[in-house]
């Protein structure tokens, strides 16, 4: 063992940001020009709702009554809401629950989802088999309703929404992880990691782990879209993010009142940014997926 | 297996799934924070009376098992409960509100079909520009959430062009269908445009086959072939879907008769949520997932009817 020298720094140096290249390379290539296209736009929705409080051009609370539902102007350029709030600046903000809340709920089912399928996977017998069941019984309860029952028992809140929705969304990822990581399982190489000694969660972790990482990551960019609407479809029904906190779903509610009264700005604008949303997301995980099956 | 002994295995099944879906509906009351009685009551507090009258009803005096139980009963004698804030039968108002979720539904999946295999099918046979365009517009129709596509349609034809009423289910006949117009497309762009994108993929699948190669070379009417080669093939995944589909509009009506304001079992449940009526939540809630479930098995059951080639109980 020899300390590291500068030389061999350098390369690691090098084949680091060789690695970087190579990534964004194979990301590139696994997304297409849509696909990229499409990632390039969340990518600025995202980081425009980070960075809402610095984006947004208006207080998204602040109501200015004496302009209330202007139109669009050079002040407020996609016009201001009932309460005379600026739409624009509540889009910012908006976008951020609407991208965080699914996220959570997504996040949350693809690791339940992703431990359950690879216990599945790798017990096999009683334990497959349970586990099966349960997520057949899961697939019997449309996903929406989930999100309704957790908001029924404890009252509504986004919180209540996620926890529920999470809920819904752990069998569609444990599903198809499952059937991936069995046929993993039954792969020479995890044989052999068997008989070198190495333990089963150490198999499950190491080996099979990184190798169903395509069609996790996959699954979950395409639950992403879907569960963006549940969401956002939850709020408009008055059951999840409460106001007068800005969110897109709400938006879509509140402008349908001035729609009733021929100002439709509100309710386009939010209406069109969730669709973008879900576009995006929807093509990203299309491709992810048809690459992860091409990768087989 | 005998096709009995299918149905038999397959009825089994799904009764073990409704009992266990059953259990999980009747124990949401104990999960909720509080006493069950005082989460029933809620803030209304509650007379002597309705206190009896709920003890009763969900036989809190009993244990658990016990309780399950005779709640079971109750509901297989058709006894949803009592609704505190209609002071109504439960049963009286799901069945009063039922028929409007079942047009709807209906409409939604009749435009489905017709309008997902048709662009599908166009799609796929057309290529070229047409096969772009519809693909291009089923990518946008299955990013819009139902409750766009309400406000959207209510803006330009209920409010803008005056063609079509804002709100409410009409009084029968003409009247309702014109009324739950709307409602039923905003429910079916979403679906419509994954049948079609489905439709495509199968019908492009099977047009590369030998045997319509055959037919194309023995010199058959191209629409002939189209019809008894192609489309006949590709009817599997194509009903599946459709039956899925149609299984997940029970749930999706929920939102777009808030939309409309239709007199549905979706905006009897939202409501109920909001008013903490819990007996309606519960009831609606069963309702909707043995829908779902019963959609799901005939599906399974349609399948063998259309490839003779499946094998009974073969299919996962």
């Amino acid at each position: 063992m020899t300390t590291p020298s500068t030389t061999s720094l350098a390369v690691a140096r090098a084949v680091g940001s060789r690695r970087t290249a190579g990534l964004l390379r194979t990301t590139g290539g696994r997304l297409g020009v849509i696909g990229c296209i499409a990632a390039g736009l969340l990518l600025v929705i995202a980081l425009a709702a980070a960075f809402a409080p610095v984006v947004a051009p208006y207080d998204p609370d602040f109501p200015d009554l004496l302009a209330s539902l202007s139109g669009p102007t050079i002040a407020h350029p996609l016009g201001t809401d009932a309460l005379g709030r600026d739409i624009l600046s509540r889009l910012i903000w908006g976008a951020r629950i609407t991208l965080a809340g699914p996220g959570l709920v997504i996040l949350i089912a693809t690791v339940v989802g992703t431990l359950l399928a690879l216990l599945a996977a790798w017990r096999g017998g009683r334990i497959d088999t349970a586990i099966s069941w349960l997520l057949d019984v899961l697939f019997a309860v449309p996903g929406i309703v989930f999100g309704l029952i957790a908001v029924a028992i404890w009252g509504p809140s986004l919180i209540t929404v996620v926890c529920g929705l999470a809920i819904a969304y752990v069998p569609y990822v444990a599903r198809v992880v499952r059937g991936a990581a069995l046929r993993e399982r039954n792969m020479p190489y995890v044989a052999a990691a068997w008989l070198q000694g190495q333990s089963g969660p150490g198999i499950t972790f190491t080996q099979i782990l990184p190798n169903v990482q395509p069609i996790v990551v996959a699954q979950a960019v395409s639950s992403l879209g879907f569960a963006v609407i549940d969401l956002a479809a939850v709020s408009f029904l008055g059951l999840g993010v409460q106001p007068p906190t800005a969110d897109l779903g709400l938006m879509v509610k509140s402008g349908f009142d001035s729609v009733l009264r021929g100002q439709p700005t509100e309710a386009i604008a939010a209406g069109s940014l969730i669709v973008l949303i879900v576009w995006c997301v929807t093509v990203i995980g299309d491709r992810l997926t048809s690459s992860a099956r091409s990768m087989r | 297996m005998s096709f009995g002994a299918y149905l038999a295995r397959r009825t089994g099944g799904l009764l073990l799934v409704l009992l266990v879906t059953s259990f999980i509906v009747f124990g949401l009351l104990y999960l909720a924070p509080g006493s069950p009685l005082a989460f029933i009551l809620g803030p209304r507090g509650g007379t002597t009376e309705q206190i009896a009258a709920v003890t009763a009803q969900y036989h809190l005096n009993d244990p658990f098992f016990v309780r399950y139980v005779a709640w079971l009963g109750d509901l297989l004698r058709g006894d949803l409960g009592y609704s505190i804030v209609y002071r109504q039968d439960v049963s009286a108002l799901i069945s009063g509100r039922i028929g409007t979720t079942l047009a709807l539904v209906a409409m939604a999946a009749l435009l489905i079909a017709v309008v997902g295999i048709a662009a599908g099918t166009f799609a796929a046979l057309r290529g070229g520009w047409s096969d772009q365009l519809t693909s291009t517009l089923a990518a946008i129709g299955l990013s819009t959430p139902s409750f766009v596509i309400g406000v959207a349609l209510i803006s330009v034809f209920a409010v803008g062009l005056g063609w079509f009423p804002t709100f409410g289910s009409g009084g029968g006949g003409m009247d309702t269908l014109v009324h739950l117009a709307l409602p039923a497309v905003a429910l079916s762009v979403a679906s419509a445009a994954y049948l079609a994108r489905i439709t495509r993929a199968s019908v492009l699948e099977e047009r590369g086959r030998e045997h319509v190669q055959t037919a194309t070379v023995r010199g058959l009417a191209p629409g002939y072939i189209v019809r008894h080669h192609v489309l006949r093939n590709s009817l599997v995944p194509i009903v599946t879907v459709l039956g899925l589909t149609i299984a997940t509009l029970i749930a999706g009506a929920v939102v777009v008769e808030n939309v409309f304001a239709l007199d549905g079992l979706g905006s009897l449940l939202v409501r109920a949520i909001l008013q903490r009526d819990f007996a309606v939540v519960q009831a609606v809630i069963l309702v909707l997932v043995v829908a779902f479930v019963l959609v799901n098995a005939v599906v399974d059951v349609l399948y063998t009817f259309i490839d003779p080639r499946i094998v009974l109980g073969s299919r996962k």
